[in-house]
């Protein structure tokens, strides 16, 4: 079995990433939920239709993790193809071509060859193939493996904006820095199960902050409690789940203290950290 | 347009983009000017030392004109099954699938749709270029066969059934071992003809059997042998009549077309081939 109960709720206007290490079940997962793979029992929906319905698929875009396009068709021509595959009517097919080849920065290259493209260049043909038609929800596998910084900058960019037009997006993606710029929620899957879930804030607890300090006696330390979660090891002083607007509060109730501060700076748990800790914890 | 005859067309302009239309287009036109010279070269023939009379020529001729069409319909045969064995394998190998059945349609409309395309180059082909062999001939030596478009719809039907078997093999397996399996079974089909028609001569029934099944297993054989018919004028089949069985079991001649329940098999045998391909690739993890 290569997944088991998975629940994952996406709102329109969020982006959902979908982390796991390689083989945990992501690739097989998007594919479930496009129907392309058939579950081997129990049931799902997407956008409120059970797995598989075809006429969901109108309202959905897909940039696969393998992504391939006929090398003999020309940009423009692959995704008119697509254009008439996704049902959209023949009027607005120019208009979305156009657009989507703005969006992922093809115009210049319209009319050549797919087989002349680099996979970089074929991976931004796939994106502009997954936002024709306006789709509510875009699944993007591993969007940016292909791609330069400067095409990860405009993958950001593009899943921003799909955002703001209100588009759910849920992102496949191991690139945890990528995942932890762009979404709002995520999901940590591991052997087929979600390991953890939940908003950026409430997977990584919060901002925290580290003092490195001195002068203080053990109780003294043990006061600050009402700051949040201490992790005192000495020298600094980690405060978790500090409200950054309590930090100078913070900072004058160690020196009311008699402490002597040398060192402040924020601290958070990077998502690596997170994702690292939970897997460590298998 | 409806998303199978999107796929048709598809199929059609991979063909030409890549130039398999324009390569069949040259080769062909190389094999009808070639054979069309030789056709011409029968009047030079001598008989007792005279120039052949008409009826001699037009005999000969249509006899020729038979391992032309031999050769001709193993090219389809060959390439109906070269083209078609990697079409769907190729498409979920490459990943091209994966982005086009996301979309709001069946993979019935991805096979059929490649199915069709397929079988319209089949056709197109085989039309066109028969059409072209026999005005040759029929002007350089006045024989016209007496069934063209018979032998159109048995040579096309040939290809017809090789790119159905290749299809359904290519929603499982490899191109390659998929185009293998379809050739190996053309080309045991056809020796499986010619075992039925040693049977024929030597009187035996088990060796006509075996002719018989894998003319049903696998209808390439038996659909050539109308073809061969299609193309045998009614001088030489009344001449091979009289001349007992023995003559009667060339595996280059039919004085008969296939029986109207053959026929009714073989279109059982391309349906229900579709619909396990179509089955297989429902069934099949994208």
């Amino acid at each position: 079995m290569a997944l088991a109960g998975l629940t994952m709720t996406v709102p329109p206007g969020e982006a959902f990433g979908f982390l796991g290490p390689n083989g945990a079940g992501k690739t097989t997962a998007v594919k479930l939920l496009l129907g392309l793979t058939a579950p081997t029992s129990g049931e799902g929906w997407v956008l409120g239709r059970p797995l598989g319905d075809r006429e969901t698929r109108r309202r959905i875009g897909y940039l696969p993790e393998l992504f391939r396009y006929q090398p003999w068709l020309s940009a423009r021509e692959v995704l008119a193809l697509h254009c008439e595959l996704a049902g959209l009517p023949r009027s607005s097919w120019r208009a979305e071509v156009q657009a989507a080849l703005e969006i992922v920065d093809l115009a210049g290259r319209a009319e050549d060859r797919v087989g002349t493209f680099s996979k970089g260049m074929q991976q931004r043909l796939g994106l502009g193939a997954a936002l024709l038609g306006k789709p509510e929800l875009v699944f993007l596998d591993e969007p940016t493996s292909a791609l330069d910084p400067v095409g990860r900058h405009d993958v950001r960019q593009i899943i921003h904006s799909l955002k703001e037009k209100g588009t759910a997006v849920f992102l496949n993606s191991h690139l945890l820095t990528e995942v932890e710029m762009v979404c709002d929620r995520v999901a940590i899957v591991d052997h087929g199960r979600v390991v953890a879930s939940g908003t950026l804030d409430e997977l990584l607890g919060g901002h925290a902050v580290r003092i490195r300090v001195t002068g203080l006696k053990p109780s003294e330390r043990a006061s600050l409690t009402g700051f949040g979660d201490l992790d005192d090891d000495g020298e600094w002083l980690t405060v978790r789940g500090l409200d950054p607007e309590r930090v100078p509060e913070l900072v004058a109730e160690v020196v009311r203290l008699g402490g002597r501060v040398y060192q402040v700076e924020p601290r958070h748990q990077t998502l690596e950290d997170r994702f690292l800790q939970l897997l460590g914890a298998r | 347009m409806p998303p199978v005859l999107v796929f048709a067309r598809l199929t059609l302009r991979e063909a030409r983009r890549r130039r398999l239309l324009l390569a069949l287009l040259i080769l062909t036109l190389i094999m009808v000017a070639s054979t069309t010279w030789g056709f011409s070269r029968l009047w030079d023939i001598r008989v007792n030392g005279r120039p052949p009379g008409a009826t001699f020529v037009r005999t000969t001729a249509s006899q020729i004109m038979i391992l032309v069409a031999f050769m001709f319909t193993t090219v389809i045969g060959l390439a109906a099954t070269v083209v078609s064995s990697p079409s769907i394998s190729g498409d979920l190998e490459s990943g091209q699938a994966l982005s086009m059945l996301a979309r709001p349609i069946r993979r019935a409309d991805l096979l059929l749709g490649k199915w069709l395309g397929f079988v319209a180059m089949v056709v197109v082909y085989t039309g066109g270029a028969a059409a072209l062999e026999m005005l040759t001939v029929d002007w350089v030596t006045g024989y016209t066969p007496p069934h063209p478009l018979a032998f159109v719809a048995f040579t096309s039907s040939v290809g017809i059934a090789l790119v159905t078997l290749s299809m359904a093999l290519s929603t499982r397996l490899s191109g390659l071992v998929g185009g293998v399996i379809a050739l190996v079974g053309f080309f045991m089909s056809w020796i499986g003809g010619i075992v039925g028609s040693i049977g024929l001569a030597l009187n035996n029934q088990p060796l006509i059997d075996a002719g018989a099944v894998s003319r049903l297993i696998l209808p390439a054989d038996g659909l050539w042998r109308g073809a061969i018919w299609s193309l045998e004028p009614a001088l030489v089949i009344a001449g091979v009549r009289a001349a007992g069985p023995g003559a009667a079991s060339n595996p280059f001649f039919a004085a008969d077309p296939p029986p109207t329940l053959y026929l009714a098999w073989c279109v059982v045998w391309v349906l229900g081939l579709l619909a396990l391909a179509f089955w297989s690739l429902r069934t099949r993890e994208i």
